[in-house]
């Protein structure tokens, strides 16, 4: 065996051993700082976990963009929705009065809100965009009370690690990790452009999530649920999206 | 180094390229600025049967709907592209391959040798011998334009489409004009890139499409009996 050979072999065996090592750091620090989501599995896994953990890494407490009050889309698009449901029309018919928000899970009070109780909490007001995964978007003014402050209320246990939560109809429902959950823009939103939010749009109660895609924005919302333990909930991988084929993470 | 980033750069953009146009038809409409929906005027808008219900321009909207898993695969191949774009960049520069083979020469840069070199393949006249070890100029200028100027553009103005990513860098978005801007130029970069791959791919053909293909896999422009 040559000099030349030999030294490409040691080189070669340390690189390895270098790499093999490193990975399996990479992947004991990914799952101890929640680097991983929960739809990691599969063959698109590496990709959704470089994306959700750069993202994480990058972009736990940056604001969402905001922009002039100019700006609002005059002809803002609400996309199809799912004819209602009786048990809608029925709530809708009372102006809303008995809709409920119900807050579960990993608590330290569970608790259901009426919309009038909502709005005795701290009320903001956003102007973000929506952008759907098929390309289009808008921009509008959101008012309604962040989601963080609900969950002070609730008193979330220091074991919790992601946010489910489900609209009216529950065959769809969403998750999304603590960092989105408690970021300033993560909006119970009640209101739209200065008026009521109009049920097109996902009124009286749409989760506003404006640094993800349009599909994790749920509208009609009704029950929340703190957890420590995503694997619990569907078929365990976070939301209904992969499900259907669609990225848990959605903040690209 | 320069062979395993140009297959595994080829295999990535085929993935993009595909994923790309199915996500395209469940919205062929385009737009400039920030926001961009079926109630406003795209700038343009292609001809073409969607695959959504939420738009229809003018030829139904029977394509089947592929965006899960399109969208899933289009940004793993985007890490792919990306990682591999960052092993090439590397290596070129530490490497020279960068100053030796791919920036034009300081004297070729004429509209003269531009035009020679394009006579040159108008007569289909044979390449000379330094031109067949190296890169004449105008190659030169579309690997250059293809590998410094549209990869890096397709690479920021699909970050700029990322809700999450604009948040930490809302000028990546900003300085293009908005997310539908993004959006539009995304669209046509990855129409010239198109482009370079069909011209690319023809021009190989041109030159013997087999000891090509050889040489980009093997190392080897001929064959070994010929005294390489």
């Amino acid at each position: 065996m040559s000099l030349i050979s030999r030294r490409k072999l040691i080189y070669g065996g340390v690189a390895a051993a270098a790499g093999v090592g490193g990975l399996a750091t990479a992947e004991h620090l990914a799952k101890r700082y929640g680097l991983v989501p929960p739809d990691a599995a599969g063959i698109y896994g590496p990709g959704e976990t470089l994306t959700y953990a750069c993202q994480r890494l990058l972009t736990t407490r940056t604001p969402a963009r905001e922009f002039p009050r100019s700006m609002i889309s005059k002809n803002p698009f609400a996309n199809e929705v799912a004819p209602p449901t009786e048990g809608f029309k029925r709530l809708q018919a009372g102006g809303f009065r008995d809709w409920r928000l119900v807050i579960d899970g990993t608590v330290a009070r569970p608790m259901s809100l009426s919309l009038a109780d909502l709005k005795t909490l701290p009320i903001h007001s956003q102007i973000t965009e929506v952008a759907c995964e098929e390309g289009w978007s808008y921009i509008a003014e959101w008012i309604g009370v962040p989601l963080s402050e609900v969950l002070r209320e609730a008193g979330v246990l220091p074991q919790s690690r992601y946010v489910v939560y489900y609209p009216v109809e529950k065959n769809l429902w969403g998750g999304i990790d603590m960092a989105d959950a408690m970021h300033p823009h993560t909006l119970l939103t009640m209101g739209m452009n200065d008026g009521d939010l109009p049920v097109p749009f996902g009124g009286p109660l749409r989760l506003r999530v404006p640094r993800q895609l349009g599909y994790k924005s749920l509208k009609y919302l009704t029950h929340i649920t703190v957890t420590d333990d995503i694997k619990k909930f569907g078929s365990g991988k976070g939301s209904v999206d992969p499900d259907y084929g669609y990225a848990w993470y959605a903040g690209i | 180094m320069v062979r395993l980033t140009h297959w595994l750069t080829f295999i990535a953009f085929v993935a993009l390229l595909i994923t790309g146009a199915e996500i395209v038809i469940s919205h062929p409409r385009f737009y400039w600025g920030e926001t961009g929906n079926v109630n406003m005027r795209p700038l343009f808008s292609l001809p073409l049967a969607t695959s959504r219900g939420t738009i229809d321009n003018g030829f139904g909207s029977a394509m089947p709907d592929q965006n899960g898993w399109s969208r899933y695969l289009h940004f793993e191949a985007a890490w792919v592209a990306v990682l591999t774009g960052l092993v090439y960049g590397i290596y070129g520069i530490s490497s020279g391959h960068f100053r030796r083979n791919l920036i034009p020469k300081r004297d070729d840069w004429t509209w003269r040798a531009y035009w020679d070199r394009f006579l040159g393949y108008w007569r289909r006249t044979w390449p000379d011998r330094a031109e067949e070890s190296s890169y004449n100029v105008l190659q030169r200028t579309a690997y250059f334009v293809v590998i410094f100027v549209l990869f890096p553009l397709i690479i920021w103005t699909g970050l700029a489409m990322s809700p999450s990513f604009t948040s930490a860098f809302p000028a990546t978005a900003d300085l293009l004009g908005g997310r539908q801007s993004a959006r539009t130029i995304h669209f046509f970069v990855s129409g010239l890139l198109l482009l370079f791959l069909v011209v690319h791919v023809t021009m190989v053909a041109l030159s013997g499409f087999w000891s090509r293909m050889r040489a980009m896999i093997t190392g080897y422009p001929r064959d070994s009996e010929e005294g390489q």
